[in-house]
Order: C-alpha cells, then sequence, then structure tokens
C-alpha cells in the first residue's frame, strides 16, 4: 500500500468513530479497528520489501519553494515504529472498548486516538524534515486532547497542559535545530541529510543545531531534566497512557535520534549530552520508580528509566549499542504496554491502584497475575524474558564504555529488579486481602486478551529470540547505522561480564525490595525539588508578567490606541520624505474652474461643519451627508460615473441607517476632554491631515513611475471580459475573485449584525428597551398618507431602474453593486412609509436566503469554469439572436455580477432590518395596516 | 485642481482623525465615515484627475485608470458594511451597559450614565 495511504488512513479514519457512535460503542470500536488494520495491512504488505533493505519511498510536490515536501520513506526503523504504533493501537483499541465506562464519550476517545495515531506514523514515515515537524507538533496537540481526556479531573487537565508546553517548546527548539540541519545539508530531505553526516559534523553551526535537535528529542521522551511531565500525564485513561507512553509518543524523540544517529552521532558533544541524559535519567527514573505506590506513577517512572537506557545506548555511538537499542525499544514496547494494561484491569477491578491497598491478587486474578508476572520479570531482566536479552546487551555496552558507565548501569538495573518485583510482589502477592475497595476478579476475555498476546510475545522473543526477530532487528539496526551490521541474538553468551552484572543487580534488587518498606519513609521525608511546584511557578511568572505587560499596553483607551497609532503612522511618513531626495512634480495640474471652486468649500465647510457640531449629532449627521454627496459629485466631475452613482446610494442607506441608530443613541454629545486634550487631539488631526495632503498633492503632480496594468484591461475589457464598462469587466471579471471574497465579507457583516442584535435583544439591554422612554417628540402620523401613496408608486420605476442599471452595467455604467443598492433603497422605502411589520408580511425571502444565494450563485459561476477545465472564474460570452428581438449580448460574467447583486441587496436589507427589531422592542406600535389613517373610513361616523 | 483635491483629501482626513480621537460612540463613528471619504478619494485620486474621460470603451478618445475606480467602487460598499457593523457595536453596547464610552472606565472615572 501507498505510504502516503498509510499515514493518511488514520486521519480519514479519525472522522468516523466521531459519526458511528451513533450506532453504538461496538460499531464504533469495530470502525477503528478496521481503519487500524486497514493500515497494518497495508504497512506489512511492505515488509519484503523492507526485510530485503529496499527504501520504499514515495514523492509529491507541496511547497518546493520551501524545501518541504510530501516525501516519505520507509525502511527497517520506520517499519518497526509504523508496526508498534499501529500493532500495539490495534490492540489498545480493543482493550479501551472493554476499559472506558458507559459515561465516556467514546467517540471523542477514538477519534483523537486515531488522530494521534496518524500523527505519529507520519513521523515515522517522513523523508522530509519539515514534513516531521508538521506530525511532530500533531502528536503534541493530539497528546494534549488524549491527556486531558477527562475532562473533568482537574489532574487531567493540569497533566495535559504541562505535556503540551514541555513538548510544545522543544518542538519549538526542533524546528530551529531542523532548520539549520537542512540549511547545512541542503535540503530538507532527511535521505539527503543522511548522506551529509560528515559534512555536517564539521560545521560551525553543528553544536547549536544538534542542541536544538536533543531538546525538542528529550523533551518528547522525557529525559531529564524535562522527565517531570510524564507522571503528571498519567492522569489520562490507562488505554492512553499504555499507548502514549510506552510504545509511541515518547518514544518519537527515540525514533528521531535513532533517525538522525548516522549525521549526528560519533562526536564528543553527542556522546556527553545524549549518554550522560540518558544515564542519568536512567537511574534516576528507576530510584524513583521503587518509592511509588501509585502503579501507573510506578510504570511511568519505569518508562523515564528505560527511555534513559535507550537514550544512552544510542548516546555511545556504538553499532553494537545501536542494535541494543533498537531490541529493547521492541522489547520495552511489549512488556511495558501490556504491563499499562494490567495496571489498568486492577484498577478497573479494585478501584484503587495505589499499592499500599493491594496484594494478594494472584488468586482473585490468576490470568491478571500471570500476564503481569512476566511482563514485570521481562522488566525486571530476568532470563527467558525478551527484557533480558537487551538489558544483558546494554550491560556490555556500558562494560565497554568504561567503568563509571558500568557500575551507574548496574545501580540502575538494581532498582530496575527493585520495583519490577515490587510490581509482582505487593500487588499479586500475600494474603488475600479483605478490605479492597472493590472485590476484584479478572476481567472479560476482551481486556485481557491484548496484554496477554503481549506477554506471548515477550516469552516468545525471550526464548527463541534469533529464530523470531534476528533477522528484523538486523534491518533496523542497518537502517540506523547505516550499515550492515550483523545480529545475533541468544540466551547464552557464557559468563560475561553483562552476566555477572546482571547477577549482582537481582541480588541487590531482591535486597532493595526488602528494604523498601523501612526506607520508603526516609525517601518521603527526604528534600527534593518538586517539578510540579517549579513548572506551575514558572508559567505563573510568565502569565504575570504576560499580563503586566498587556495591561500597561492595553489599558482599554481606544482613543489612546487610535491617538498612538496616527502618530507612529506619520511619523513614518516623515522618516520616509525626510529619509529620500525630493523634486517637485512635474506633471501639468488642470485649471481650477468655478464648479471645482465650489466643490473645494463644500468639502471644506462640510468637514470643518461637523466637526463644529459634532456634539450635536443629528446635525453632525445632516452635515456629514452633504460631504458624501459632494464627494459623489467629484467622482462625476474626474471621469468616475460608476463610483459616483455608488457613492450616492450608499450615502442614503447609511444616513438611514444612522438616523435610525441615533434614535437609540444620546442626541447630544457631552464636552468629556479637557481644552488640553481637544488642542493635542487638534494637533494630530492637523498633523495627519497635512500629510495625506502633501502625499496626496505629491501623487497628483507626478506621473506614473512604472507602467499601469490598467493598459491590459483596457486592451481585454471587451475581447476578453465581453463588456465596455472597464470598472464593471475589472470588478466581475479581471479581479472577480477579489470581487467574491468582498461579497463574502459583506454578507459576514450583515450576519454578524443579526447575530448582534439577536444578543442585546436577549441582554440586559431588552429590559432597558422594553422601558425605553422616547427622548425626542414623535410624529403622530407615523406613516403618512403622501408618503405610503409615493413610495408604492416609486416601487415598481425604483425596482425596474435597478435592473436597467444592472442590465447595463457591463457596458456603460451600472452594474450589479450600485443595481444592488438602488433596489434596497426601493426597498427600505417601503418599510420607512408603511413600517417593518406591514413590510414584512409582504416579504417572501428572508434575507439570510438572499446573502446565501447571492454568494452561492458568485461561486457557482467561478466553479463552472473550474469544472469546464478552465481557471476559477475565467468568464465568456456569447451573441444570442432571439426573435423578434435585437441581439441580446450575453456574458458569464453578468451572472457573477446577479450574485454580486442579490448580496448587496441581502446585506443592506438584513442590517437594516435588524435595527428595526431594536424598536419593536422599544414598544414602537405595529401596524398591520398600510397606514396610520384609513383615507376610506368616514370620520364622521368613526368619531 | 490638484492642489485642491489634495487640500480636500487633508481636511477631511484632519476632521476624520480629529472625531476619530472622541470619546462617544456617534462621532467616532462619523470620524470613520469621514476618513473613509477621505481614503477612497485619495485611491480613486491616485489614477489621476482627467476630466471627460470616463472608463467606457467607445466613449471617448482617451481613458482615464479604471483600476482604481474598481477598487474605491467595493471600498465603498466594505465601507457601508464597517459603518453598519460599527453603528450597531455601538448601539448595542450602550443598550448594554448604559453608557457610550468608548474607553473601557479606569478606577476613579465616574462614567456618565444614558438618558
Amino acid at each position: 500500500m501507498s505510504l502516503a495511504l498509510i499515514a493518511a488512513l488514520p486521519f480519514l479514519g479519525a472522522l468516523l468513530p466521531g459519526l458511528m457512535i451513533r450506532s453504538g460503542r461496538n460499531t464504533c470500536a469495530t470502525v477503528t479497528f478496521s481503519v487500524t488494520a486497514l493500515a497494518l495491512i497495508g504497512l506489512v504488505l511492505n515488509l519484503p520489501a523492507v526485510m530485503r533493505g529496499d527504501v520504499i519511498t514515495e514523492h509529491y510536490q507541496w511547497l518546493p519553494d520551501l524545501g518541504l515536501n510530501v516525501n516519505f520513506m520507509l525502511d527497517g526503523l520506520g517499519f518497526l515504529f509504523a508496526l508498534m504504533i499501529l500493532g500495539i493501537g490495534l490492540l489498545i483499541i480493543l482493550y479501551a472498548r472493554f476499559y472506558l465506562s458507559k459515561s465516556d464519550p467514546m467517540g471523542n476517545f477514538y477519534t483523537y486516538l486515531l488522530l494521534f495515531q496518524g500523527a505519529m506514523v507520519g513521523i515515522v514515515l517522513s523523508d522530509n524534515i519539515l514534513l516531521l515537524l508538521i506530525f511532530w507538533e500533531l502528536t503534541s496537540l493530539s497528546s494534549f486532547l488524549l491527556i486531558g481526556y477527562w475532562k473533568h479531573l482537574p489532574e487531567g487537565r493540569q497533566g495535559a497542559r504541562m505535556a503540551l508546553a514541555v513538548t510544545g517548546m522543544g518542538g519549538l527548539a526542533m524546528i530551529g535545530g531542523m532548520l539549520i540541519l537542512g540549511q547545512i545539508a541542503g535540503s530538507y530531505d532527511i535521505s539527503v541529510i543522511l548522506t551529509q553526516g560528515e559534512a555536517i559534523r564539521a560545521h560551525d553551526l553543528y553544536v547549536p543545531a544538534l542542541v536544538l535537535i536533543l531538546l525538542g528529542a528529550f523533551t518528547k521522551s522525557a529525559q531529564f531534566p524535562f522527565h517531570f511531565w510524564l507522571p503528571h500525564a498519567m492522569a489520562a485513561p490507562t488505554p492512553v497512557s499504555a499507548y502514549l507512553h510506552s510504545a509511541t509518543m515518547v518514544k518519537a524523540g527515540l525514533f528521531l535520534m535513532a533517525r538522525l544517529w548516522p549525521v549526528l552521532s560519533g562526536t564528543p558533544e553527542w556522546f556527553w549530552l545524549v549518554a550522560g541524559a540518558g544515564l542519568i535519567t536512567m537511574v534516576l527514573g528507576a530510584v524513583i520508580a521503587l518509592f511509588k505506590d501509585d502503579l501507573k506513577a510506578l510504570l511511568a517512572f519505569s518508562t523515564v528509566s528505560h527511555l534513559g537506557l535507550i537514550t544512552m545506548l544510542l548516546g555511545l555511538g556504538t553499532e553494537y549499542a545501536a542494535k541494543a537499542a533498537v531490541f529493547h525499544i521492541m522489547n520495552h514496547a511489549t512488556f511495558k504496554a501490556a504491563l499499562f494494561m494490567i495496571a489498568g484491569i486492577v484498577d478497573h477491578e479494585a478501584h484503587t491502584r495505589n499499592i499500599r491497598l493491594l496484594g494478594g491478587l494472584r488468586r482473585l486474578m490468576p490470568i491478571t497475575f500471570a500476564i503481569g508476572t512476566i511482563g514485570a520479570l521481562s522488566m525486571a531482566g530476568i532470563p527467558l524474558f525478551n527484557g533480558f536479552l537487551s538489558k544483558e546487551m546494554m550491560l556490555e555496552a556500558a562494560w565497554d564504555t568504561g567503568t563509571w558507565f558500568a557500575v551507574l548501569a548496574t545501580l540502575g538495573a538494581v532498582f530496575s529488579v527493585g520495583y519490577s518485583f515490587r510490581f509482582i510482589v505487593h500487588t499479586f502477592l500475600g494474603p488475600v486481602r479483605d478490605d479492597y475497595p472493590h472485590h476484584p476478579h479478572d476481567p472479560g476475555f476482551g481486556m485481557w486478551v491484548s496484554p496477554a498476546l503481549l506477554a506471548v510475545m515477550v516469552v516468545g522473543i525471550g526464548l527463541f529470540p534469533q529464530q523470531t526477530v534476528g533477522a528484523f532487528v538486523e534491518v533496523v539496526a542497518g537502517a540506523v547505522t547505516g550499515g550492515h551490521p550483523h545480529v545475533h541474538l541468544s540466551l547464552w553468551h557464557g559468563v560475561t561480564p553483562a552476566l555477572i552484572m546482571s547477577g549482582i543487580a537481582v541480588g541487590l534488587g531482591l535486597v532493595m525490595l526488602a528494604l523498601q518498606r523501612s526506607l520508603a519513609p526516609v525517601w518521603d521525608a527526604a528534600p527534593r525539588p518538586e517539578a510540579k511546584a517549579i513548572f506551575d511557578a514558572l508559567v505563573d511568572g510568565a502569565a504575570a508578567l504576560a499580563h503586566r505587560v498587556t495591561d500597561a499596553l492595553h489599558d482599554g483607551a481606544i482613543s489612546r490606541y487610535l491617538a498612538v497609532f496616527v502618530v507612529v503612522v506619520v511619523a513614518y511618513g516623515g522618516w520616509a520624505f525626510w529619509g529620500g531626495s525630493f523634486t517637485p512634480g512635474t506633471r501639468p495640474m488642470l485649471p481650477v474652474g468655478p464648479v471645482e471652486m465650489v466643490f473645494f468649500v463644500l468639502l471644506v465647510v462640510g468637514a470643518a461643519g461637523v466637526v463644529a457640531v459634532h456634539r450635536s449629532r443629528f446635525r453632525a449627521l445632516m452635515i456629514i451627508s452633504i460631504c458624501g454627496l459632494v464627494v459623489s459629485m467629484l467622482f462625476v466631475r474626474y471621469s468616475a460615473p460608476d463610483l459616483a452613482l455608488t457613492q450616492l446610494t450608499v450615502e442614503v442607506v447609511t444616513v438611514i441607517l444612522l438616523l435610525l441608530a441615533l434614535n437609540y443613541l444620546p442626541k447630544q454629545s457631552p464636552i468629556l476632554s479637557s481644552l488640553a486634550t481637544r488642542l493635542r487631539d487638534g494637533a494630530i488631526a492637523i498633523l495627519a491631515g497635512g500629510g495625506a495632503a502633501a502625499l496626496a498633492f505629491a501623487i497628483l503632480t507626478r506621473e506614473m513611475s512604472l507602467p499601469t496594468i490598467a493598459d491590459y484591461h483596457i486592451a481585454n475589457s471587451y475581447t476578453g471580459g465581453g463588456g465596455n464598462n472597464v470598472v464593471n469587466v475589472i470588478l466581475v471579471d479581471f479581479r472577480g475573485f477579489d470581487t467574491m471574497g468582498e461579497i463574502i465579507v459583506l454578507g459576514i457583516a450583515a450576519l454578524v449584525i443579526f447575530a448582534i442584535v439577536e444578543v442585546v435583544l436577549h441582554g440586559p439591554a431588552s429590559r432597558r428597551l422594553l422601558n425605553w422612554v422616547p427622548d425626542m417628540p414623535q410624529a403622530h402620523d407615523r406613516h403618512p398618507l403622501m408618503m405610503v401613496v409615493a413610495t408604492r408608486v416609486a416601487l415598481p420605476i425604483a425596482l425596474i431602474v435597478g435592473v436597467f442599471i444592472f442590465l447595463r452595467g457591463h457596458n456603460e455604467p451600472g452594474g450589479g453593486f450600485i443595481a444592488g443598492l438602488v433596489v434596497a433603497i426601493a426597498l427600505l422605502m417601503q418599510y420607512m412609509a408603511s413600517g417593518f411589520a406591514w413590510s414584512e408580511e409582504r416579504q417572501r425571502f428572508n434575507y439570510h436566503g438572499v446573502i446565501a444565494t447571492g454568494v452561492a450563485i458568485a461561486v457557482l459561476t467561478g466553479t463552472v469554469s473550474l469544472v469546464l477545465g478552465w481557471n476559477f472564474l475565467t468568464s465568456t460570452n456569447v451573441y444570442v439572436y432571439p426573435p423578434f428581438l435585437e441581439k441580446i449580448h450575453l456574458a458569464s460574467a453578468a451572472a457573477f455580477d446577479l450574485g454580486v447583486f442579490l448580496t448587496v441587496v441581502g446585506a443592506v436589507m438584513l442590517a437594516l432590518a435588524s435595527l428595526s427589531r431594536i424598536g419593536r422592542r422599544a414598544g414602537e406600535g405595529v401596524n398591520l395596516t398600510a397606514m396610520d389613517v384609513d383615507p376610506g373610513a368616514n370620520p364622521e361616523v368613526e368619531r | 485642481m490638484e492642489l485642491l483635491v489634495a487640500l480636500t483629501i487633508g481636511v477631511m482626513t484632519a476632521a476624520g482623525v480629529y472625531l476619530l480621537l472622541r470619546l462617544r460612540t456617534f462621532p467616532v463613528v462619523l470620524g470613520l465615515s469621514m476618513l473613509s471619504y477621505a481614503v477612497n478619494v485619495f485611491i480613486f485620486a491616485s489614477g489621476r484627475l482627467v476630466v471627460g474621460a470616463p472608463p467606457v470603451l467607445g466613449a471617448g478618445a482617451t481613458m482615464t485608470d479604471p483600476l482604481p475606480q474598481a477598487l474605491v467602487l467595493t471600498a465603498i460598499v466594505i465601507s457601508f458594511g464597517m459603518t453598519a457593523l460599527v453603528v450597531i457595536l455601538a448601539l448595542g453596547s450602550y443598550l448594554n451597559a448604559g453608557t457610550d464610552m468608548i474607553d473601557i472606565e479606569k478606577p476613579g472615572e465616574q462614567p456618565e450614565t444614558g438618558h
């Protein structure tokens, strides 16, 4: 199966559990299981090629300019990890079906699990480090969802947050490291980077790159000093812990170190950083694990310790150590996943994981006991189980490295034996107790079959290592080291230093177990840094700092932000001006005629007038509309008829809108700012105005420095867009995509307005409105006869004008925008004349639908051309000759313009209709007749 | 004439900015409208001022630059959408909070309530 498909299957499948949960928990689990099984089968189909030593690759271009390509590769190393992720994933899915209780949302769980699985598979199959980084971050995010799955538990949420913070920060560091690595190697493809080992190690930036990448790997794989997040992540449901913390997530860091091993290893820096951190982690984790009473915490620290062991092996940089590392990755996944599941079963059955409350479960849960013992013995490194084999190899590698390594490795092994036996002895052995929180017994087959299968593998590999996995380990080790290592796994090597160290470890380990009960109080009393407290303090400190900075910068005074913004913009403009050389413009100016003079005076007086009377809001509104009108005259004068029409119609709807709003706002603005503030604001305003004027003048008095692209538009307007009105053709054709975005924005704005009104009408404002007393005298004839009659007569005429403007738009000034505004005004007039309720009753389409139809038509027009094999929104035009009529010019862009038209009508009407809903809430009367006075009624009779 | 148009843009910008810096919602909305006029004329003017040459094929021998016009046309419509949105926001916050101050009140300052 295609590698891309293997990686994509879990992501695609993640959509299913959430849907299938409606058909029941079994269906949901089965679907999830099938998805993973399918991916696993696809993977295993590649096994013969991988065993031959082939590297299967797949390349898709994504952003080749950035070096980011969807390249996949599958070799032994990738295969091992993908096998663990999918194989153990399969067992976990089965186990979780029976572990999760009825109240747990199972659909969510499986969706998160598949997302995580896909991200992990992506990491191990990536042949591009940028792609790998994307999957890497995805594992951090999806594991956050999994760890925090029990949202009601504070420990779950805190654990998830800590895991995300630590691994996320490591991921950030790693991005830096990877970019450096890619820059040195000249490619972001792993297969290329792997060939550049010499050059990379000799490069000046090798050490920074190494440190940054190791930060990512260490945080992910919980290496000292970042080991603290892993135990806290144990708040997750046990299937999650078993999956993330034995076989997948925490192994991602190991995978990365193994993947880049041929490139990065072999230097003293690598040795000391990786082997050192690994050794410390191994010993520290093992010591802490011995003193943990919570079964999962014990396993968590044991995981930390074993991860340290593997990290140390990778750090040693020798081929033998790499072989041992690969083998132990495999073995650890099998026994640790089984042990987590056993801990989960004990918790599920006895309702506690506290080792002090347990003991004697051997008789009550014989199957669980058997599986748990096999796993724990393997974890201790006892012969006949697979953990023994790789631990022997580790001890031998440590022995070869030096005395200190040998001593510390043995010390780690001692504690490892101690906690492993403690897991068996204190949980299962001893007398049966009568004070379990819940009387335990073996769970059903569905729950123990997964760990049982793993236990079979533990024993199988332990007894017949060479026959079962020998060849496979050889392939994987070859992929890690880039060479052709020979692997021979066997139970008996003779009496070697490693065997003696192992013997010492078992002996002393049993002593440690015996002493555990008496040492525990000493350990608990000993002072030591509490990682969670330090982490919390750091987070709180950072948050407090962020708050202080934000509060200082962002104090809620919008006027201050705006003032700062304007001043900065003007300052930048000034800086740019004085930084360059200045020559006056040479473009000849147009003469100033009387018309222009009138425009100028009106605009200046208007603008000044608005400022002067702005406290009296109604008057200011009237004056500002004068400015709008003069601006549209300006457009007429300077050859922009379309703009003039648009400005004129927009002006009308804007003023109506502001008037409606002003009805419920205070009519006056009291003087709030001091004279000094007003002077300061005035100075800022004059500065900004002066800058704008100077800039405009500079542009207007110069020719364009580059040839304008308008020539292209003009030349192709008719032949390409089928229209004579170049502005309209630009809107619906050349830049149709922009216009599409704009009408979508307009539609969204209208919907937001509707939503805000909806919220306002349900909030405290509603009460205020119900008690609203008009602060201005109200007209007694709210729907005057004259106005009603006039608007009725005007409606058909206005609609025909709208249609006319729409149809001529492609060739002459007009088009969808203007036509939409004209029609909207015609409809608004009905609202104003006869009231909201009357109009609404005669209104057949709801405005949301009109907006949606408009946008849909516009998008559809573009899609049709896409389907026909042209670019999105390519237009075409034809002449049709209907009988008895003149020829008609039809352009496909006209359909697009129809979309624009409908959206504009819908958006304008929705905005204003929303406002009038506020009016109705404020107790304005609802009339269902066209006007207040019935002209047909006899006034004498009525009186 | 170019000088007068430039001055117009400047005056409208200044008026817009001054109103923008007021502390009540309604003047700020007016200021935004004013600033929209200024910006629209400014962008339009970047196509240079030409009299009697509308960008319609067959209307005349010369033609002014149609592109800024197309840009401004949508800008005008979008300005309407923005003004409508801001006005509803202003109205909503006034009705909810009882004040039409735009700044979040600082401790010690006593905002006037409406009506």
